[in-house]
């Protein structure tokens, strides 16, 4: 990684920057302190928010009572066609509800043929 | 689904264990404190003023019996960790750290299971841990179920939620009752190079899942002065780690309560260790005080030797005890040498019992000088680490500061010494693989974190579904195992003749490993030493062996060593002769034949022997001794020559001489109970005379071959010397 702020730069910012926390009483820092944190989290939490991963979608899978090793190859074929941004449990509720099933049938059927997930959104 | 309760006289029966556990579900959920009354704790002849409730069975230190038999219990969580590979041999680890005073015990998981895209199943043997699975934790926690009966305290079981299966096995842990967890998504970019996009976003979900189950989560923040080349220098930056996980974990929808700080104090002696692990403990405690405090022992510089490894995580106890720890860690003392064993665990957990016992209430004694150099130095960390954040945002955020370098870099903050861990955005495990949430999507489960577009009008989002397996574990699918040829079952059939079968065999990890320690002598040089060694325990039959610790005792005159190596033969409990267990006479009758014979004795300590507390303690009142029972004794002193004795004894008309001989250099005490012996029958008083011998060195045995009618060996009371001599004089007719 290129570092863009040459050392001694650094250093004399540091400096600067001691030279107003040391201005703070111990309550000022520690509350200083929590704000940065929140500060530097607030993006990751929004990005949490809005994301998801295949981990997270077995990890629903699994909650809804699907097998660890079906819900692998379920969340597999929903991520290669695309649904993953619905999320694979609203994927395999939704086949289930057009096939009339519960959802361990519905995992199933798309594990035996992944073309079952053509036009179900 | 009741069990039956554990006797202590009988192993832990595992094929019991493992039998119908796909209908087996965790008697309870979530993280457990031990019960610490206000008023503090009596036991024995003490009050204690920092300590839990006790065990209802335990095993006290060495020392406890003399001071009643009390094992006081620490007020903080006492965490062990154990992973032998096989946890079906773990089970029964896990039972003996409860007996010594563990109710956190973790379990690290097999290598290179954080790369695992998913969740593993059965129970294959694993290395350097155990495969964390469905069957391994829900056996865990049915035996875990049965201990905390055993011992009368509940028992947090732990593992890990990291790799790029968190939220998987956050569920899992949910669903199955494990009441703590590692989690902290900077470990996993850091030290297992997972991208740190996945990362972050797969952590919020396994917190989220964590928090509904309560389980108490321990970060990862330690591992950066277990890693960085001078641990006692990253100390702004544990700061930063720590209140990064702390701040993401909140706004993940964790309780602070249940929120932990992973902290090791960084330094070990030679370094002058308060001066840089103290400060830093303050600091800590100060910015963390909504948070708790999981205090672990330092493993970064811990070698071979294990009295070494004891004698820093008493300080690192010492610590803890003089700022705060809500869970004090142990770390076993032999990890510096070889996957730990089980009787080190055991040491662990002694080594914080012993340091808390010791130093209980240390804080009404003794408190910390803030206005000295201590004082400068908790704000000089402080500062720092809030300039360190500052310089986080002012380089565009946690993921930019990633990139460039900013963590576990060796230097004190500000300086680098630019050996830090950089991770790119784009790299990594599992790099690319978040996707957009749509505006429609749609998770029908419970402790689900982040966006989800639940249809209106229900109750729960699980509600389509009729009940996730959160609300309803009936649901939850139980795998069995994947390889039967590679299974807890088929191990335990080899291991069987060692569990149930009569055999026996030493072990140090697993059933009938028969893995022993050899610690000797050899008065040599460091290579030669090494060498002799291995050849002598080669002779002694041991394979394998390998020498695990050396200590230089000089250049030229000699090394200590231990080796370890394995035994092939087994032993067969049938054919053992185990000495029957002396049958006591009740104590009425032995009062009545003493009142009935007038019994008295002649006491001393013979030879050129000073020692005079054992024979004190077999002969007071106050200490239990044989005049408690009627008997009038004569108490000769030490360094008495037998000849004086026995003309003691006969001009006072004693029934019994009992002697203390402590000495055993050239066996010189085995020489004065033959002489005893052999100067009654010159003087024609041996058939009337009862003659006893105790001493450290002396046992049960030794009677028969010095001439005598009984002798004792430690741990002898009073009791057992007037038993014998009762039963000597019904013997001889006398009563």
């Amino acid at each position: 990684m290129i570092q863009t702020v040459s050392s001694e730069d650094r250093i004399a910012r540091f400096e600067q920057r001691r030279a107003e926390l040391e201005k703070m009483s111990d309550a000022e820092l520690k509350t200083r302190f929590w704000e940065l944190c929140d500060r530097v989290v607030a993006p990751i939490v929004d990005l949490a928010k809005t994301h998801t991963s295949p981990s997270i979608e077995r990890s629903v899978l699994l909650r809804m009572g699907i097998d660890s090793i079906s819900s692998h190859g379920v969340v597999d074929r929903i991520y290669e066609a695309g649904l993953l941004g619905k999320g694979a449990g609203h994927v395999v509720l939704r086949l289930a509800q057009k096939n009339g099933t519960g959802v361990r049938a519905a995992a199933a059927a798309i594990l035996e043929d992944k073309d079952v997930l053509q036009g179900l959104f | 689904m009741t069990q039956q309760p554990l006797d202590p006289h009988q192993k832990l029966d595992i094929e019991e264990i493992l039998k119908d556990l796909e209908s087996y579900h965790p008697k309870r959920k979530g993280w457990t404190w031990r019960e610490v009354p206000k008023e503090g704790v009596d036991m024995g002849p003490f009050h204690f003023r920092d300590m839990s409730k006790p065990l209802k069975h335990g095993i006290g230190l060495p020392a406890s019996k003399y001071f009643e038999n009390i094992d006081p219990q620490p007020s903080c969580v006492v965490t062990t960790e154990i992973a032998s590979g096989r946890f079906e041999d773990d089970l029964r680890r896990m039972r003996m750290a409860a007996w010594h005073g563990a109710d956190h015990l973790m379990v690290i998981r097999t290598t290179g299971q954080s790369h695992i895209d998913g969740l593993m199943e059965g129970t294959p043997e694993g290395t350097g841990g155990v495969p964390i699975t469905r069957k391994q934790i829900r056996a865990s926690r049915k035996a875990c179920d049965l201990i905390e009966e055993e011992v009368g305290r509940p028992i947090n079981f732990h593992s890990y939620v990291s790799g790029v299966a968190g939220p998987e096995v956050a569920v899992l842990f949910a669903e199955e009752g494990i009441n703590g967890a590692h989690q902290d998504p900077q470990y996993n970019v850091l030290y297992r190079n997972v991208n740190m996009y996945r990362s972050f976003v797969d952590a919020a979900e396994a917190k989220k899942v964590m928090a509904g189950a309560r389980i108490f989560q321990i970060d990862g923040a330690h591992n950066a002065n277990a890693t960085a080349k001078a641990g006692w220098l990253v100390m702004p930056e544990l700061m930063v780690q720590h209140g990064i996980n702390c701040a993401f974990s909140v706004a993940a929808g964790m309780d602070k309560d249940l929120i932990g700080l992973s902290t090791v104090p960084p330094d070990a002696p030679p370094a002058p260790k308060l001066w840089y692990d103290l400060p830093y403990a303050v600091a800590l405690r100060d910015f963390f005080s909504e948070y708790k405090m999981r205090a672990q022992q330092n493993t970064r510089y811990i070698e071979a030797d294990i009295e070494e490894a004891i004698r820093t995580h008493t300080i690192d106890t010492i610590i803890s005890m003089l700022t705060s720890a809500d869970v004090q860690s142990t770390i076993t003392p032999d990890e510096g040498r070889n996957v730990p064993w089980h009787y080190n665990n055991i040491r662990g957990v002694q080594t914080v019992k012993q340091t808390w016992a010791a130093m209980d209430g240390v804080k009404e004694l003794l408190s910390l000088n803030m206005n000295g150099p201590l004082g400068a130095m908790v704000r000089d960390i402080k500062v720092r680490a809030v300039a360190f954040l500052e310089e986080v945002v002012a380089v565009g955020g946690y993921f930019a500061a990633v990139e460039m370098g900013f963590f576990v870099d060796s230097a004190k903050y500000p300086e680098r010494n630019g050996d830090g861990i950089a991770r790119d955005g784009k790299g990594g495990v599992a790099a690319d693989s978040i996707v957009a949430r749509d505006p429609d999507y749609y998770a029908p489960v419970c402790s689900h974190f982040g966006d989800n577009h639940v249809p209106g009008g229900l109750r729960k989002p699980c509600d389509p579904i009729d009940g996730c397996t959160l609300c309803r574990p009936e649901k939850i699918v139980f795998i069995d195992e994947l390889d039967p040829e590679d299974s807890a079952p088929k191990r335990l059939e080899q291991t069987l003749p060692y569990r149930k079968g009569g055999l026996i065999r030493p072990e140090a990890e697993w059933a009938g490993d028969g893995v022993m320690l050899l610690q000797f002598v050899v008065p040599e040089a460091e290579d030669v030493a090494r060498e002799a060694g291995l050849e002598i325990a080669r002779r002694m039959g041991l394979q394998d062996p390998q020498v695990v610790n050396l200590m230089v005792l000089h250049p030229a005159e000699g090394c200590f060593i231990e080796v370890k190596g394995r035994v092939t033969f087994d032993v067969k409990k049938a054919d053992l002769k185990i000495p029957p267990k002396e049958e006591m006479l009740p104590e009425d009758e032995i009062r009545a034949a003493i009142k009935k014979v007038g019994l008295r004795v002649v006491a001393a300590t013979v030879g050129e022997d000073e020692h005079s507390v054992g024979m004190r303690e077999i002969l007071d009142i106050k200490h239990g001794g044989i005049e408690k029972y009627g008997v009038k004794y004569h108490y000769l002193g030490t360094s008495v020559p037998i000849g004086k004795l026995v003309d003691a004894a006969i001009e006072t008309g004693a029934h019994a001489i009992l002697i203390s001989t402590i000495i055993s250099h050239n066996d010189v005490h085995r020489a004065q109970m033959r002489k005893l012996a052999e100067l009654c029958q010159e003087k024609g008083v041996r058939d009337r005379m009862i003659l006893i011998a105790g001493g450290t060195q002396v046992n049960r045995q030794m009677a028969a071959e010095t001439g005598l009618d009984a002798t004792f060996g430690r741990g002898t009371k009073g009791m057992h010397v007037v038993d014998a001599i009762v039963k000597i004089l019904r013997a001889r007719g006398v009563v």
